[in-house]
Order: C-alpha cells, then structure tokens, then sequence
C-alpha cells in the first residue's frame, strides 16, 4: 500500500477561482509533481461581459464606460485608446489643453494602477503592510479622478474630441466625523483648499518620499527577495515571442515603450527615462514598476507646471461631436437640435478601420476599430495586455513551486476585466 | 520615425507581390493577402524585416459579402516602432487558415479566442478549446447572425480534469 502511494506522485490541483491571490477570478488547473508545477492551465471567461458585442450594438460614444470597466484599475488609459481610435477616423485633433490633461491623468492612472499591483503583489508573497502604505497614496488620486469626473473609479472623462470638462478650481473638503480627529482633517482638508492642480502639484512633492518608503520595506528585505529574485525568468528573445508588452517586456531588458517610440498626444515633449530591468525574473519587473512610479511623478509634474500657465478649450468647437454648452441650449434652436441629436442618435463616423494604442500600465492596449459609416462600430476589439501575459503564465510557472505560482500571478498584474472583456 | 517609414515603404515594394492590395491607412501599412500566403508573409515579416511582436489577431463578420470573413492580423517591430496589418478572407464554409504559433508563441491563445468567437479554424493549432466561454455553449457570439437573446444551455457540474 504505501508502495502505490508513493508511486502516485503527479496530481491535478485546481487553483482558484475564489483565492485571494487569484486576482479575481482565474481557475488554474495544476498538474504538480510533488511541490512541484509541471503544467498550467488557466480557465478564464469567468468575467466575460461581450463588451465588443455590446459596443457594437450602442452609438460611439455611450461605449466609453464600458472600456472603464475592461481593465478596471487602469481606466482612463483604456478610455484613451479607445477615444483616440475614434478621433483618428473622424480625423479630429483635440485642443492642446486636453492633450495635456490626457497625459496627466494617464500617469495618476499609471500611479493608480502600479500602487495597486504593489499593494496586492506583497499581500499575495507576504508582506502586509505595503497594501497599506499604497492606499494611502491611492486615496489622494482617487480623488483626482472624482474631482474631474463625479466618479471615483469609471470616470467616463474623455471624449472624442478632448476631455469632458476643464479641471475645477476647488475641492471638497473632508466634513469633520468620528472616524477622523479634527488635526486630521486640518492636515487632509489643507492640501485641499486650491485648485485640482494646486493639489495634484502637492502630491508630486509629497509622493517621491512615499515611494521610497515603500522600498525601504521591499527592495532590499531578504523574505522579498528570496520570493521574487530567479523566480518567472523571461529571456528578452521568449518575451517578444509570447507577445508581453509593457513593464514585462522592459523587466526582460528590452527599452520598448509606445510614449518614447510611437509618442501620442505631448508624450514626445515630455522628459522622462525608460526603466530596464537586466534578469527578467519579478523582482526586476518589480524594481521597473517602482522606478515607473518616479517617472510618472515626474511626468505628471511637467503637466502641471504646463496646464497651471496655458488656460485655453479643453473640447474641440464642433458640435457635430461635442455636445454644446447647456447655456447656449437655452435661447438656440441649433445648439438645442445638436442636443437632441448627440443624445438620441449619436454622431456617424466615416467608414474605415483603425488601430490605435496607448502605453497602458501593463502594457499595449489597442483598440482596432472599424466603421461602415454608421452611428456605432461595426467591429471592436479590444487588444488586452494581459492576455498575452496570461496565455505565458504556464511557460512562467513550469518547474517552479506551488507556492511561486502566487508571485508569477502577481508579478504579471492580471486584471481579469481585460482578459475576459 | 525615418527608418520606420523606409522599413514599410521596403515592406511594400518587396511583399506588394504577394499581397493583393495594399495601401496605408492611419499610419499602419495593410496587406490584403490569400489565405495561402498567410504563414510565408508573416515568415517574411519577421525573419527579413523584424516585426517580433505579434499583437493581435482578431476577424470581422461581413455577412452579405462572399468570402465572409476577414482574418485580421496586427504585427509589431519592436525594431523600428512601426505596424503592419494582415488581412485575409475566408469563405463561411471552409474558414481556414493556417496557424501562426510556430513563429510567434502569442498567437496560441489569440487564436484560441477568434475561434470560439467567430469559428475560425486555424489549421496546426492543437488547442483551440473554448476559452472565454465555456465547453458548451452553441455558436460564435461574435458573428453578426448571432441571435442576441438566445438562452444558452445549461451545463452540469464539470469535473476538474484537464
């Protein structure tokens, strides 16, 4: 008897959907040898929505929160491709002003997106206290995005044609509560009491000390180390191979980025540095995405200074695309019909097909768009930069630990809204 | 940017044979191309001119149009920072084409997914299992025939195994 057990050493183990470190909902079926990963299979369709079939049934414009929901902790970057995929078949150019506040707000989206994959990729290997640390951080630009647009998370922020409104002058302020000491508040309400960029120029002196907290208690912390140093190695030849993009490519050493090398919207007049990583193992992916961070401040720095001298439209003058303004609606009939017909109908985009994609956090994400000259896309898919990620979790994996498994999901930064649209 | 052009201009002028049309459209160079010079193109792409990356591969239903379907690719060169997009057309009744895997790894799982959507078989993939949905449900959701408000079946309770 103990004979046949011990010869009994491969067996199938199913990982997730319902674990913490799933990231959502992945299903991974494990055949392990012992401890040991001999084979991945990730089930996924768990989150399945049929976005692009969704999208194909509603006039353009009504699609952009559904792009927020595909990768929900990035969702302004999602926005973009998908606006910007728009604009290059309607042949319209946003005003300077909203190209620049575009920028901006994809590195707070940038910023938003790494703090939670670092926030959620030590929780899953065992440190604690960096969710915590990141949060905090998180707050202040959850903020942003709710100053802007009414909304914390789905922002629904740009438009075709630029942003939905220009940035507003004041904040609210934190209402005095028993969670909150009134010195809190004080400190919290501070920062507050200017306008958006006021604020948003506060975060970026206050926000480089943060990132060096967080790496005082990661970067040289030996537990780190030893779960992520060697672990989900990627030659710079395999990553091109299996199609990653992104911080995982940069991890494996290749200095590909689309705002250097294909730069939309200001992206080219903007001074900042590519971080490359040398081993292409997480804990090189991980010392990019913190290094990612630094860029980002700096970046939406460059903004700021930027949009606080250079007031100006932050929507292009046409009301074929653009709804006009509420006051005008009210004593012209023209305005009024360009109303009714934005909101009922929609606006009708020259047929065609177009690609366009934008550095989102985690990699490209395109949006190949075509149009039979019709109110609503005639085809729309979404190009995610997990899933090619995910389809390599099992190259990733292979001969590696169950236990390892958990820091190769982390360190790929699967939002499975993306994957499974 | 300079080279980029150059390098899709040399594209044009050494693959316009294959291709059956093709032309620029919002910066990335299109090639309409058969079905049969799929994998010999894309061989070409890459070994000659360095697009690495394989980004995309997704189709468009044209249900009034004979052959029905495009079979859209988009490559990358990670080289000189510029696209090229594929495009072949299959019939509804033979949808066919050959698969890309052994040059490009990605295209496993791409493939895998413009299959179940669309029922498109790429001829050399040994895993074109359903992948967003699940083992069981009736048609491509994506075709434009697709009836919208059919109820799928309901499946009993799988087992683990692979």
């Amino acid at each position: 008897m103990a004979r046949n057990m011990a010869e009994i050493r491969s067996y199938t183990m199913n990982f997730g959907p319902q674990h913490p470190a799933a990231h959502g909902v992945l299903r991974l079926v494990l055949e392990m040898d012992g401890e040991v990963v001999q084979k991945a299979d990730p089930h996924v369709g768990l989150l399945h929505r049929a976005t692009e079939k969704l999208a194909e049934s509603k006039p353009y414009n009504q699609s952009i929160g559904y792009m927020d929901r595909l990768d929900y902790v990035s969702m302004m970057c999602n926005e973009h491709a998908y606006v910007l995929a728009i604009e290059k078949l309607l042949g319209v150019t946003p005003p300077e002003r909203a190209q620049y506040i575009r920028v901006m707000f994809d590195e707070i989206t940038r910023v938003l997106n790494h703090l939670m994959w670092l926030g959620a990729h030590g929780l899953d290997i065992g440190a604690m206290t960096i969710f915590l640390y990141c949060f905090r951080e998180r707050e202040d630009l959850m903020d942003c995005y709710e100053a802007v647009s009414g909304t914390r998370m789905h922002a629904t922020y740009y438009r075709p044609g630029g942003v939905y409104r220009d940035l507003p002058d004041t904040l609210p302020k934190y209402q005095p509560s028993r969670f909150r000491s009134a010195k809190e508040i004080n400190r919290l309400n501070e920062a507050r009491s200017g306008s958006l960029l006021d604020f948003i120029d506060d975060f970026t002196t206050r926000f480089p000390a943060a990132i060096d907290e967080y790496e005082t208690l990661l970067t040289d912390n030996r537990i780190w180390k030893q779960r992520t140093v060697n672990i989900g190695v990627v030659t710079p030849e395999r990553a091109l191979n299996l199609g990653f993009t992104g911080p995982m490519l940069r991890g494996s050493g290749i200095a590909w980025d689309l705002r250097k090398k294909q730069p939309y919207e200001v992206y080219d007049r903007m001074d900042f540095d590519i971080p490359v990583g040398l081993n292409g193992d997480c804990y090189d992916r991980y010392l990019c995405r913190i290094e990612e961070l630094r860029q980002s401040n700096r970046i939406v720095k460059q903004c700021v200074d930027w949009l606080q001298q250079n007031p100006g439209p932050v929507m292009v003058d046409d009301h074929k695309i653009v709804p006009p303004r509420r006051e005008a609606m009210k004593g012209d009939m023209e305005s009024l019909i360009h109303h009714f017909k934005l909101f009922t109908e929609g606006y009708s985009v020259p047929a065609g097909e177009s690609y366009a994609a934008v550095e989102a956090p985690k990699g490209e994400f395109g949006i190949y768009l075509v149009s039979d000259g019709a109110n609503k896309p005639y085809r729309l898919k979404c190009r995610a930069p997990g899933f090619p990620h995910l389809a390599a979790l099992e190259e990733m994996t292979r001969g590696h630990m169950l236990a390892d498994v958990v820091a190769v999901i982390g360190t790929l930064d699967i939002v499975f809204g993306e994957i499974d649209r | 940017m300079g080279t980029g052009e150059n390098l899709l201009e040399r594209v044009q002028a050494s693959l316009g044979a294959q291709a059956l049309e093709t032309g620029m459209a919002h910066g990335i160079l299109v090639l309409q191309i058969t079905a049969e010079s799929l994998v010999p193109v894309a061989g070409r792409l890459k070994q000659e001119f360095g697009f690495d990356l394989f980004l995309d591969v997704t189709a468009t239903d044209w249900p009034q149009r004979r052959p029905r379907f495009d079979v859209v690719y988009h490559f990358y060169s990670a080289r000189d920072f510029v696209r090229v997009r594929l495009k072949t057309q299959v019939e509804e009744t033979d949808p066919t084409v050959d698969t890309l895997v052994p040059l490009y790894g990605s295209a496993r799982y791409m493939e895998r997914e413009c299959h179940e959507m669309y029922g498109i078989r790429f001829r050399g993939n040994d895993d074109l299992r359903p992948l967003l949905l699940y083992e069981g449900f009736v048609g491509h959701p994506l075709r434009k025939d697709y009836p919208k408000q059919r109820e799928q079946p309901l499946v009993p309770y799988r087992d683990v195994k692979p």
